[in-house]
């Protein structure tokens, strides 16, 4: 199938890229098993379409180099092209067409023969419990049914390698699920699969690896389990539902570990990184609490979820971040890729 | 679920170069249709691009018709019907600007181009189409035109070469206008902006009145910008008179237009990504 025996489906060197004076990307590097799920993670802005958008051959690199199945994304665009899916946000979808016309579309764009088309066509939207709605026009769709219906556009000519660029960003917990769903089944079929997501828990439901960007560079890399055991064991986590108390609260269980323990200001939420202490510290953070006479509510330990992870790799939250836009927005497509959303 | 299994991939290597000259034609081809499906799906298109010139056939024809006098044989919508179908075809690129925007700022077009497809296509596409629909546009104005009692007076070649003269001139506008389209990128403004220079141009032209009537520092322009030569062209093949001086103007006027906003399109298309 590809050009290059090393068992990399994709391979990204050094890879940069500024729009003007944003630098979106500062040199990244990782690579993708043939068969693998590579989850790119980051905030807003962090450069995960741009990435994207380099591989699957719609910007050219200014540093660096980007190679899918052995062809590389700049010198090898087209052979690039011949083998690669990228769905996403449902833009390929013509809204005032029927979901079968969409998709022989595409089959015909691909090349493929009228019959071939409608063939793979009804192939598809049966896959993706389309069928029902194979003659309904693609606005009368959910939100869940228009990004499946985009999902299957993208597999149209039996892509080696899928891009999906933060597939389940807008839709409804249903949705999200739904989504989930038909791309583990593609993965166990052994397609390659890079996915950008906000969402850690949607990198640590559907990727192999996991590699954390951030700010145009990347901050860490490996599976789920290995960022995890980064963030130093359990967490302790509160709610002050008295917003003018938050203060006393994080001054009263701030000693208890090295790092700062993070507030979430809006819900109240305090997560305390307590290492191997278990209950031990558990029973510390109540009793410091009670001295400080703050009232707290929903007081549990758990285990380092990837939130926690971000935390203690970037300082922020990665919702927070998410709400900050980095460069300032402009209208229109353009702002949206300079800011490498 | 046997047939979808193992991931069969189109073959890497490049496909001759007669296989790709001939692919960039059917890309075209099915972008075209594509585009043509979605037309007529939607109501307010139709109404826009059909309804709308019709009105302005029925009223220039009965309402401020009485009030122009026209020095040619069968009266005012003898002079009207070529000064329609010329503001038809070009009013038809709206569509062009408008939809080649959306496409951009959802995120159609670098869909398509992560595609192998031929990378004309998509412009190639929205042009053919417009081109089809200008053309359903135009012979159904004609329909109305000969309900209200124009009648072509220079025989059926007169006529195709009228139709022809007003598609080629609708052609070159939709260049502008994809031109516009693709570097403004933002629906409302091009809706708001994109063609405004259309209404002067089109209103202060032979189109509907005769220069005559109007004050005579604006008879210099009128007299000599390209819709004029257009639509008096269209006028002696519709209706006979001397054609060649008027013609070779125009067409000179159209290449022109062609030859300096073709490529500016299809260079504002290959900076959209």
């Amino acid at each position: 199938m590809g050009g290059n025996g090393t068992g990399q489906s994709i391979l990204v060197e050094g890879l940069e890229k500024r729009f003007g004076d944003v630098h979106a990307l500062r040199g990244i590097d990782f690579a993708v098993p043939r068969g693998s799920v590579l989850g790119l993670l980051g905030p807003n802005g962090a450069g995960k379409t741009t990435a994207v958008r380099i591989l699957t051959t719609l910007l050219t690199p200014d540093g660096g180099r980007a190679v899918v199945e052995g062809f590389d994304v700049v010198r090898d665009a087209a052979a690039v092209r011949r083998l690669l899916g990228l769905a996403g946000q449902s833009a390929a979808i013509q809204e005032e067409l029927t979901g079968r016309e969409n998709l022989e579309i595409i089959g015909r764009l691909y090349h493929l023969g009228r019959a071939e088309a409608g063939r793979r066509a009804d192939e598809l939207l049966e896959r993706f419990d389309l069928a029902p709605a194979a003659h309904r026009p693609a606005k009368t769709y959910s939100g869940g049914m228009q990004r499946r219906l985009d999902l299957a556009a993208s597999l149209v000519a039996h892509p080696a390698v899928l891009f999906l660029d933060e597939p389940t960003t807008g839709l409804d917990p249903r949705g999200r699920s739904g989504m989930w769903e038909v791309i583990r089944e593609l993965v166990a079929q052994g397609t390659t699969l890079l996915l950008t997501t906000q969402y850690l828990e949607e990198a640590d439901e559907l990727a192999d690896q996991i590699v954390v960007i951030d700010q145009g560079a990347v901050i860490a890399a490996g599976t789920s389990e290995q960022l995890k055991s980064k963030v130093g064991g359990d967490v302790v986590e509160f709610t002050v539902p008295d917003a003018s108390r938050l203060g006393d609260a994080v001054a009263a269980v701030a000693g208890l570990t090295d790092g700062d323990p993070f507030t979430d200001q809006e819900t109240g939420k305090v997560s305390v990184s307590i290492g191997d202490r278990g209950s031990e510290a558990l029973i510390e953070v109540v009793r410091r609490l009670d001295a400080a006479a703050v009232e707290i509510a929903g007081l549990s330990l758990r285990r380092p979820s990837l939130d926690d992870v971000f935390l203690a790799l970037t300082g922020h939250a990665a919702e927070e971040s998410a709400a900050t836009p980095g460069p300032p927005r402009r209208r229109g497509r353009r702002a949206r890729q300079e800011a490498g959303a | 679920m046997t047939t979808v299994a193992a991931p069969i991939t189109v073959a890497p290597t490049a496909p001759p170069i007669i296989r790709q000259a001939g692919w960039a034609v059917t890309d075209s081809l099915v972008m075209a249709k594509r585009n043509l499906l979605v037309w007529s799906r939607v109501p307010a298109y139709i109404v826009f691009t059909i309804v709308q010139p019709v009105m302005f056939v029925l009223m220039f024809r009965y309402v401020f018709g009485g009030a122009i006098h026209v020095p040619v044989k069968g009266g005012y919508v003898s002079y009207l019907m070529p000064g329609i179908i010329g503001q038809t075809g070009a009013f038809a690129s709206m569509g062009t600007a408008i939809s080649l925007a959306q496409e951009v700022q959802k995120g159609a077009i670098d869909r398509f181009r992560s595609m192998p497809i031929a990378r004309s296509a998509v412009l190639a596409g929205r042009l053919i189409a417009d081109v089809v629909r200008m053309l359903i546009t135009i012979v159904i104005v004609v329909g109305i035109g000969y309900a209200v009692g124009f009648r072509f007076q220079n025989g059926v070649g007169g006529a195709v070469c009228m139709v022809l003269l007003a598609t080629g001139f609708g052609l070159a506008v939709c260049c502008i206008s994809a031109f516009t389209g693709l570097a403004i990128r933002d629906e409302e403004s091009v809706q708001a902006f994109g063609l405004i220079w259309l209404f002067p141009l089109t209103f202060v032209s032979s189109a509907f009145v005769p220069i005559q009537t109007m004050p005579s520092w604006l008879q210099v322009f009128a007299r000599n910008q390209p819709i004029t030569l257009i639509i008096n062209a269209m006028r002696s093949f519709a209706l006979g008179g001397p054609v060649a001086h008027a013609l070779w103007t125009s067409l000179a006027s159209i290449a022109g237009v062609l030859i300096f906003f073709l490529p500016l399109a299809v260079r504002a298309y290959r900076r959209t990504s």
